[in-house]
């Protein structure tokens, strides 16, 4: 039985290549990532609108240089950026707050600490859509709540003035359970010693919380504000559901530019050019982060 | 069975027997509108079959792509007739209207044989065309080896089949005689006035006949009713905000969005008229719109008027039709009035959408798929919509002159066949046909939205757009 099963094994994939053929899905992943990737850098280096074929033509970074004198490039990448940063910073904070109230480990703050994903399963059109609804001005519950309170003409995403806070008042519902959950993760994971011995001394709470519990949590303060910077910055479904980037440019971000001038103008070329910086990027922002994550991990290292 | 009622539509199908005759007849005999429309449907297959070999492709299938919409369900309805007719298979694909271009763009932009027909507007062909995704139609309108006799072409509306051809030149006038025909009309929008005659009159007022009398008539009746605003139009940050109301009084006006010196295109809304204008649109909006008029599409303009919300919309009135029935609650409480926004203007000039239908350039048998298109295009198809469906508005003269259809309207609609025969001689597309229609328009949406939200002054807001839209129009090379 053996001598006749083990050639026919042999026959199926030899042993050299095996490691070949064991590598071949993440190969081909990286295919088809990279295909896409390098045409996107040929596209953005021409002059391409489907619209006018006949117009089609290397314009070797013209696309590019043109942004720096484009006011609509510098609004979307301020608007970008001010989304991305305020979601992060709101979320971070709150996050860490409810992850430090639920640290303890009891049936009900774990109980708790489940039913506040619920947000994280909703996907974030539908969030933005329920909002949309939410703030009607005839039947929403927030645009009536905004009236007992006195601000009757409250406008929501129909306003210049308030649909930045919008936007980011449905990121941050639905993304701060995330935050929450890797920081409570990271909390329940630090070792004990450090702060039964702060108790021992009488060291304040608040000290205990400047001193020893934030450092020690820095790398997961990290790598949580890494993974919502990345998605933050590429945000198009909340916007897109709930205002179309408008009113005006007001919400006009890297995706939901690219995306109009890709699908509605069939401007392949200046679509793909600012992708591809939105990629640079978040190529700096996550360099950034990894590199002060490593610093932390080494310094953690060196002081155990 | 029916066999008298049979002889009575054979009759008419022959040319023996006028429309009055044979309703009058087919009263006679008992027969509810309904069955008339069907029976005449199956009669009209019949001598269909009997003047053109329909069955030439028989065994081959085609497929569509399709945008959720009554249109798509009056075909639906009447597909069975077609297969009978050819012995062709039709399959397709439905998606709602939010993904739906999105769709279709994907699937003609990676050169996708899997659909042969797909439903398209007319502005779209604008990309369409010069892009070589679509075929122009003529080829096959003209062919009488391809088009059945009683395909009746010039039987469309002239302002709608026009809007539907373009010669690909940027600025070129649609329907001029070097004009390809991009898609073929299948059914089209007008935009006039849809109002709530209840508020109008509890406030005491008139409809209004023109824009300066709309803003008095928007901000009066809001006034007199509680948790009403005046005026429904819409908002969005979309091409779709302009096209409708919006350019339908710009156009009447004599205003125009771009102007064509010698094939050199430049902006043209920022003329003193044309910033006139805007600021009396924009004090509409601002006085008696919607609050949340920015995120406003089509969508919301129609359920804020069927809900009792809006006093009156200035928008397609397709969109007033079907708010006028099934579970709004305004169901039978709306009128309609063809608009003319310039007090001396003779009539309305209704910027129109026309959803059409057009081949793939990639489908694998254009010819089996004309068969398709001059059915469901066709004066049988379109009476059967219109009399037995919601396929509203006809795009062919001859389903307008149907008594049934006439009858069916001013029974459940007021004032909407005399809207749409007041407005139809003036209603054509009334933007410049060029590659850069969404881009555009987009921004012109987004300028009107600042504006109204008094981000930047009317003059201050059309001089920055117009000298944007210029550097657009040379960087493409249309300046």
């Amino acid at each position: 039985m053996t001598d006749t099963a083990m050639p026919q094994r042999r026959a199926l994939i030899s042993p050299k290549m095996l490691p070949y053929v064991l590598s071949l899905p993440a190969l081909l992943v990286c295919i088809g990532i990279l295909i896409p990737f390098v045409t996107a850098i040929y596209y953005s280096l021409q002059k391409y609108r489907m619209s006018q074929p006949w117009n089609r033509g290397m314009n070797w970074g013209e696309n590019y240089l043109q942004f720096l004198s484009d006011p609509d490039f510098w609004n979307t990448l301020k608007v970008s950026l001010v989304y991305a940063g305020s979601t992060v910073v709101l979320e971070l904070l709150l996050g860490l707050a409810i992850a430090l109230l639920l640290r303890k480990r009891t049936p009900v703050n774990n109980f708790i600490s489940i039913m506040l994903l619920m947000p994280l399963m909703t996907a974030p059109a539908l969030a933005a859509l329920m909002f949309k609804l939410m703030t009607n001005p005839n039947f929403g519950i927030l645009s009536y709540f905004m009236q007992v309170l006195g601000f009757s003409d409250f406008r929501w995403g129909s306003s210049p003035d308030t649909a930045l806070f919008t936007v980011v008042l449905v990121d941050v519902w639905v993304y701060t359970p995330f935050m929450m959950i890797l920081l409570l993760a990271g909390l329940r994971s630090l070792p004990t010693q450090p702060f039964e011995a702060a108790a021992l001394d009488g060291v304040p709470r608040l000290e205990q919380f400047w001193r020893i519990t934030l450092p020690m949590l820095m790398p997961y303060i990290l790598t949580a504000a890494l993974f919502r910077l990345l998605d933050s910055i590429q945000q198009f479904d909340i916007i897109y559901a709930m205002t179309q980037g408008g009113p005006g440019d007001t919400l006009m971000v890297f995706q939901v530019e690219a995306y109009l001038n890709f699908f509605q103008s069939t401007n392949v070329g200046r679509s793909t050019a600012l992708l591809l910086i939105l990629w640079a990027i978040t190529y700096v922002l996550s360099n950034i982060f990894v590199k002060n994550w490593l610093r932390l991990r080494e310094r953690a290292r060196g002081g155990a | 069975m029916y066999d008298k009622e049979k002889d009575a539509i054979g009759a008419f199908l022959r040319g023996e027997m006028d429309r009055r005759a044979l309703i009058r007849r087919l009263g006679a005999l008992g027969v509810t509108a309904g069955a008339a429309g069907t029976l005449y449907n199956m009669m009209a297959t019949n001598a269909q079959a009997a003047d053109f070999d329909w069955k030439k492709h028989s065994g081959k299938g085609i497929k569509l792509l399709l945008n959720k919409h009554p249109y798509t369900d009056a075909m639906i309805a009447n597909l069975d007739n077609f297969k009978q007719l050819t012995g062709m298979d039709v399959t397709y694909d439905i998606f709602p209207e939010d993904v739906y271009f999105d769709k279709v763009t994907a699937a003609l932009s990676s050169g996708s044989t899997e659909y042969d027909a797909f439903m398209t507007g007319a502005y779209m062909t604008w990309t369409y065309g010069p892009a070589g995704w679509i075929v122009d139609h003529n080829e096959w309108i003209n062919d009488p080896s391809k088009t059945n006799p009683n395909y009746n072409w010039d039987d469309m509306l002239p302002g709608v089949r026009k809007s539907c051809a373009w010669n690909g030149v940027p600025g070129g006038e649609l329907g001029s005689d070097d004009a390809k025909q991009w898609c073929i009309p299948w059914g089209y929008e007008q935009n006039n006035l849809t109002y709530n005659a209840a508020m109008l009159e509890k406030a005491g007022l008139d409809v209004p006949t023109n824009l300066d009398q709309m803003l008095e008539v928007a901000a009066a009746v809001q006034a007199a009713n509680d948790g009403v605003y005046g005026v429904g139009v819409r908002g969005s940050r979309s091409w779709a905000t302009i096209h409708p109301g919006f350019l339908s009084a710009y156009a009447n006006f004599g205003e125009a969005d771009l102007t064509n010196d010698g094939g050199s295109l430049s902006a043209a809304m920022n003329t003193a008229s044309s910033k006139e204008f805007h600021a009396k649109w924009v004090k509409m909006i601002q006085d008696s719109g919607a609050s949340d008029w920015s995120s406003h599409t089509w969508y919301q303009v129609g359920t804020d008027l069927g809900a009792g919300k809006s006093a009156m919309i200035f928008d397609a009135d397709i969109l007033g039709y079907f708010m006028n029935g099934g579970e709004n609650a305004m169901a039978g409480q709306l009128a309609y009035a063809p608009f003319a926004a310039n007090p001396e203007a003779s009539a309305p000039t209704p910027n129109i959408w026309i959803w059409s239908l057009a081949m793939s350039k990639f489908s694998k048998d254009l010819d089996a798929t004309w068969y398709f298109m001059q059915w469901a295009s066709g004066p049988e198809h379109g009476l059967f919509g219109a009399t037995q469906m919601d396929f509203v508005n006809p795009v062919r003269q001859s389903v307008w002159n149907s008594d049934i259809f006439r009858e069916r309207l001013n029974k459940s609609y007021p004032g909407y066949v005399e809207m749409h025969d007041v407005s139809a001689p003036g209603a054509s597309i009334k933007f410049t046909a060029q590659p850069l229609f969404f881009d555009l328009t987009t921004e012109w949406a987004a300028t009107l939205q600042q504006m109204v939200a008094n981000e930047v002054p009317v003059d201050e807001g059309l001089d920055q757009l117009a000298e944007s839209m210029n550097s657009q129009l040379a960087d493409a090379g249309l300046r």
